[in-house]
């Protein structure tokens, strides 16, 4: 390995990680040269830091120091722990397709009768494999985010997912990372989704760990491509161990017509991170983006959106509420960017905070950028406590404080939550919700 | 006649370029050699006969500033300034002016086609004096020295030290010792600090405990010699209880270079004072090919230090090449309060990054930010601002709304807030909207008989009205004028 | 000479044409109202006259007092005295409805040479106007239209038609929201303005107006061309019988 750069210890440490994960790494050629440059990207930038402004409030230097090692393959016994675990979040008929410590695990998952237009594959097989195209689009995520870049270099497994032209899946697909909390350790995933024209899907992500899984690091990203006229509701669900890091990303591109509606809600993980990015491609389509923070303790999340309005008369909304109890921190950073010549374009964006410590913190940079001026662009964004003349009517009414508070909490995640199409998974976030509430005592 | 076509028929007397204080003035002026060292600063301390804690503070901050870089975060773009190429002193050769009379009467013309009543009698050019007396003291600026201050005498019997800084320096180094650089330190940032090391002159006040400053102050800036930076200093004090109503107002020749302009401007509210600061920024704003104008990098700050005291900021930015300028609060003291009522105009090739900061320290503090962004012609307006809550900062209050609004589709409307709490008591609200003059509401005033241009001056006029409102009356007339002038050109 | 001539209009918007040769004549005096279903063209044709954006004139022209109107530009039509009153009047925030009225009466006036009012006159002027047509003067202190009610929206119109003293008066569908309380109000204020100096358009989809201000003549347009023209009558045989018939006709 060719290092000019003067390292830090923990800098050098990755280096070598990454030299010793080589050989576990899929894909040759190619795929390697492009895990080469994203790996250099990495090292020159090193982890973000809050100089870094799209990482501002989130200062992985400080917050997360130093990358954990690849993850072992999991064994045996870690399989079974992972299964035990898959059966405390199972969610009704939908397609469960199982990542353990960042490798697909094949009998935890339900790859037989795929429906008529869907293919699935893992990461490892067309990393392997001839599909160049298919290959230069899972590395599309931009490596000027070092983290992008780390995971661009590192990435071992992940799914990859085709929905044919036309092709209207009737069952959820659920992707579940599981870190099975052995050892220490850090996973790399990446999945794709490609919905061709007219096509439509559900796909749920949720991340968990195993029973008393210890401190790990999920690095996952997602790489999605809406055809013309298709459509996803996609649901992301962070219930990561206490200890976990997890710091995703996405990459959206929509065609023409299409619709995009998207709800992620994090109650889980000692630090996350979601960032994404979600480009209009295609005029006339569509994308509602919707999030909920539930954070207590120590919690730190960091949700970053960026709607790319490239082209004209598209629409997006973006929903986000964060709770915040305890000395948690909550981060929500929304970038509308409106590209000259993308008229008619309706962009409204709405973040609100409830602090119920003094000593929570929530920050918000929900963020314009006009370049067209035939537009309906807004952001609102509020932040404050629990209204005092409600909690004391409802607890007039006979309401215990705590059921009064837990009462108004619901009511104000609601509006974001209300936004999930799919009545199961609706349904799955508001017991999410009411499981956060009812653990607050 | 209505102030629409009033400000119509003005627009067609004045060149193609729009911009009315284009002209320049021929005087000898007595330079510091070109070029940024120890030497300079010595210079310029010399030229004002500082004592040597002055010179000390300048050198300390100009070798600071030799440790540090330019800030990249704004959204503007701009060739490398070669700080060697400018000259950092300049001022009109005529020495120790003792009245009106032995200044230049280039220079006295000057602020008569300006429109500055220098002359105590005189108004602000176009304004029909008001019933009751009404009347501005000022201090122009002439590059880098004050070479007029008005009622001063009058000023002194209320109590009230309104001076030139560098007179204050000598004259009250007590007052000067003790605040200068305590809201923005030498270290603050890249262009303070530069300031800090070679400011030239600017408005120095001091309103004691309990005075309510009879007239209103002001101070006039002008750039006129070439490749001259300017670099003002202002330092305002409200004691306890005090009141001042301050305003400020800047201009400079149409020149095919860039000029640089970096200044500082320090207020300070003790308990129960109020400070209120308006600006009307006309620097030139380059031509219509984006050639020319004024970089206006400025650090503009006021600190709430004593409880109940409040600090506003009301500026109408129209000019300018850059602007970068963010005109903060720090809400220290219980129950401070601060303002900022922001009117920020792009036309042509400008490109504006300007808003505020509001810092909540103490308990109950609120604050009120009302922006509003034009943007028009091939510009780039952006509104950036920071509100903050600090763990002890209970009961925290803020409110703001960013509106912007474009004309035509060449141009940029950005807005990058930034809102931090950190106390669960703090309550903020925000808002921002962006939008385009529509058709319709063009339509039904052309209808109505308007031309194009009154009606986009008058439908602009009516989205800036909140923050007009603030303005002292003689600067909202000039400034509504202003800003059908800034737009000239921008439809058709 | 007739105070507007629409000889064999053509329009297109957006490639569609949507007037197909339509002729009108009116005349100082007359009230004209033009009837007929929705998508028949009508508010194009108001549109049209006063010269809104967006149309594609591609045949035929349009007289005022003998000279070519579809050559001025929106503000010149209306400083010679073609007043359109909108169906959905806009809303301008900030500012106030005394300083529109003023400035909009002063650039027309300055205009046609004449001497702008002063503010005393201009007062006396809109408080008279204002009196007679119900409008308190409070309301004129808020921001044009902003938070008016539709009644109120309708008579702001009218109150600005009275007070610029057009030659050609444009009601494009005056009706439209109106209570019948509020319609009598509006009706009561046009009708006062009838002179023998000036005309009156009435485009309405209903009869209901009719009953308020009484047409001279009555025109049903149909498909982009006026396929009908009669007198007051034939406003309530459509009344009876519907548009139905006349589709065919176009």
């Amino acid at each position: 390995m060719n290092v000019v750069l003067a390292k830090t210890d923990t800098g050098r440490a990755l280096s070598d990680s990454f030299a010793l994960a080589r050989a576990r790494l899929p894909g040759a050629g190619k795929v390697a040269d492009l895990r080469r440059q994203a790996f250099d990207a990495y090292e020159r930038a090193g982890l973000p830091h809050r100089r870094i402004e799209d990482w501002k409030y989130t200062d992985l230097r400080v917050l997360m120091r130093e990358v954990l090692p690849l993850a072992a393959a999991p064994d045996r016994a870690a399989l079974t722990r992972a299964d035990a675990a898959l059966k405390l979040h199972a969610i009704k008929s939908v397609r469960r397709l199982v990542l353990v410590d960042g490798v697909f695990a094949p009998k935890l998952s339900d790859t037989a009768d795929l429906e008529n237009g869907l293919g699935i594959r893992t990461l490892r097989e067309v990393l392997e494999g001839g599909d160049a195209a298919l290959q230069a689009q899972l590395f599309t995520p931009d490596n000027s985010d070092s983290m992008v870049a780390l995971n661009s270099a590192m990435v071992t497994d992940g799914l990859v997912i085709e929905v044919a032209d036309g092709a209207v899946l009737t069952q959820p697909l659920h992707i579940v990372h599981i870190a099975s909390g052995g050892t220490p350790a850090a996973m790399f995933t990446r999945s794709l989704l490609r919905l061709g024209k007219a096509a439509g899907a559900t796909l749920v992500e949720s991340y968990i760990a195993t029973e008393g899984a210890k401190a790990y690091q999920v690095h996952d990203s997602l790489v999605i491509s809406i055809g013309d006229d298709a459509r996803l509701h996609h649901v992301r669900l962070i219930e990561d161990g206490r200890e976990a890091f997890n710091i995703s990303s996405a990459v959206v591109t929509l065609g023409a017509h299409a619709h995009f509606n998207t709800f992620g809600m994090t109650s889980g993980a000692s630090v996350s991170r979601y960032q994404a990015v979600v480009v209009f491609a295609g005029k006339g389509s569509r994308v509602e983006t919707n999030g909920v923070n539930l954070l207590n303790g120590r919690q730190h999340a960091d949700t970053t959106l960026f709607l790319d309005h490239a082209v004209p008369n598209c629409a997006s909304r973006e929903i986000f509420r964060a709770v915040v109890d305890d000395r948690g921190h909550s981060v929500f950073q929304g970038r509308i960017i409106v590209r000259p010549g993308a008229q008619k374009t309706d962009a409204k964006m709405m973040t609100r905070a409830l602090l119920l410590s003094d000593e929570a913190e929530a920050d918000n940079k929900p963020e314009l950028e006009i370049f067209a001026d035939d537009v309906t662009c807004g952001h609102g964004a509020t932040t404050g406590a629990l209204d005092e003349s409600l909690l004391f009517y409802l607890r007039a009414r006979g309401l215990s404080e705590t059921e009064a508070q837990a009462l108004l909490i619901q009511a104000f995640v609601g509006e974001a939550i209300e936004s999930i199409v799919n009545d199961d998974l609706r349904e799955l976030a508001i017991a999410a919700a009411q499981r956060w509430l009812a653990a607050r005592g | 006649m209505s102030a629409v076509q009033e400000t119509v028929d003005r627009v067609r007397r004045i060149d193609v370029d729009q911009y009315r204080y284009g002209f320049e003035t021929l005087i000898e002026s007595d330079k510091a050699p070109k070029g940024l060292s120890e030497d300079t600063v010595r210079f310029i301390s010399a030229k004002k006969n500082e004592p040597a804690w002055m010179l000390e503070w300048r050198l300390e901050a100009y070798r600071r500033w030799l440790t540090m870089t330019e800030p990249k975060w704004a959204r503007v773009h701009y060739p490398k300034i070669d700080y060697q190429d400018l000259y950092y002193y300049s001022a009109p050769k005529k020495k120790e002016i003792g009245s009106l009379d032995e200044v230049d009467p280039e220079i006295l013309k000057t602020y008569e086609k300006l429109g500055i009543p220098l002359r105590e009698v005189e108004m602000l050019e176009g304004v029909v004096r008001p019933e009751g007396e009404r009347r501005i003291a000022v201090d122009a600026v002439f590059d880098s020295v004050s070479v007029a201050t008005t009622f001063q005498k009058e000023l002194k019997q209320a109590g009230v030290i309104f001076m030139p800084i560098s007179e204050a320096i000598r004259e009250h180094p007590e007052l000067v010792k003790k605040y200068l650089g305590t809201v923005v330190p030498t270290s603050d940032n890249y262009f303070a600090t530069l300031n800090s090391a070679v400011f030239s002159d600017g408005s120095f006040v001091y309103v004691p405990p309990g005075v309510r400053c009879p007239m209103e102050l002001s101070t006039y800036f002008r750039i006129n010699e070439r490749n001259t930076g300017q670099f003002e200093r202002t330092l305002i004090i409200a004691d306890k209880g005090a009141y001042v109503s301050y305003l400020e107002g800047c201009t400079a020749p149409q020149r095919d270079e860039n000029q640089l302009h970096a200044a500082v401007v320090e207020l300070v509210t003790l308990d129960d004072a109020e400070i209120k600061y308006s600006t009307v920024q006309n620097w030139y704003p380059g031509n219509s090919e984006g050639k020319g104008g004024i970089y206006n990098f400025v650090t503009k700050r006021g600190d709430c230090r004593g409880d109940n005291s409040k600090i506003s900021w009301t500026q109408v930015e129209t000019g300018s090449a850059i602007t970068w300028k963010y005109p903060s609060c720090i809400l220290r003291g219980d129950n401070s309060r601060g303002e900022f009522y922001s009117i920020a105009i792009s036309n042509g090739h400008q490109q504006v990054d300007s808003g505020t900061k509001m810092i909540h320290l103490g308990k109950n503090t609120t604050s009120r930010i009302i922006s509003k962004g034009i943007a028009a012609g091939v510009s780039q307006n952006t509104y950036r601002g920071l509100v903050t809550a600090h763990r002890k900062a209970t009961g925290a209050r803020n409110f703001t709304a960013c509106d912007s609004l474009l004309i035509g589709d060449k141009c940029g409307a950005h807005t990058v807030p930034y809102i931090e709490a950190k106390n669960s008591s703090a309550l903020f609200e925000h808002e921002a909207t962006t939008s385009k003059i529509s058709e319709d509401v063009l339509f039904y005033c052309v209808q109505r008989g308007l031309s194009q241009e009154e009606a986009v001056g008058l439908v602009v006029n009516g989205f800036v009205k909140d923050v007009l409102q603030q303005l002292p009356m003689e600067f909202a007339v000039e400034a509504q004028k202003l800003i059908s002038i800034s737009l000239e050109g921008s439809v058709g | 000479m007739p105070l507007l001539e629409v000889r064999n209009l053509q329009v297109r918007v957006e490639e569609r044409e949507i007037l197909h040769g339509l002729s009108l004549v009116v005349n100082k005096g007359e009230v004209h109202a033009i009837m007929g279903p929705n998508g028949s063209g009508k508010s194009t044709l108001s549109h049209v006259i006063a010269g809104k954006p967006g149309y594609e004139v591609t045949g035929g022209e349009i007289l005022f007092e003998g000279e070519d109107l579809l050559a001025m530009s929106p503000e010149e039509r209306s400083a010679k005295g073609v007043f359109l009153a909108f169906q959905y009047p806009v809303e301008i925030p900030g500012v106030t409805t005394m300083t529109f009225l003023r400035t909009a009466l002063n650039a027309q006036r300055k205009a046609r040479g004449q001497t702008e009012f002063l503010v005393p006159d201009f007062l006396r002027k809109v408080r008279k106007v204002a009196d007679s047509l119900n409008i308190p003067m409070d309301m004129l202190k808020r921001g044009v239209n902003v938070g008016f009610s539709g009644g109120e929206k309708k008579r702001n119109e009218i109150l600005q038609m009275a007070l610029f003293e057009p030659s050609l008066c444009i009601l494009d569908e005056m009706d439209s929201g109106l209570d019948i309380d509020a319609l009598r109000v509006a009706a009561d204020g046009v009708n006062a303005l009838r002179s023998p100096d000036r005309a009156v358009v009435v485009i309405t989809h209903y009869q209901r107006l009719l009953n308020y201000i009484v047409p001279d003549f009555v025109h049903v347009m149909s498909k982009g061309r006026v396929v009908k023209s009669g007198g007051k009558e034939l406003a309530l045989e459509l009344e009876a019988s519907g548009y139905a018939r006349f589709d065919d006709a176009a």
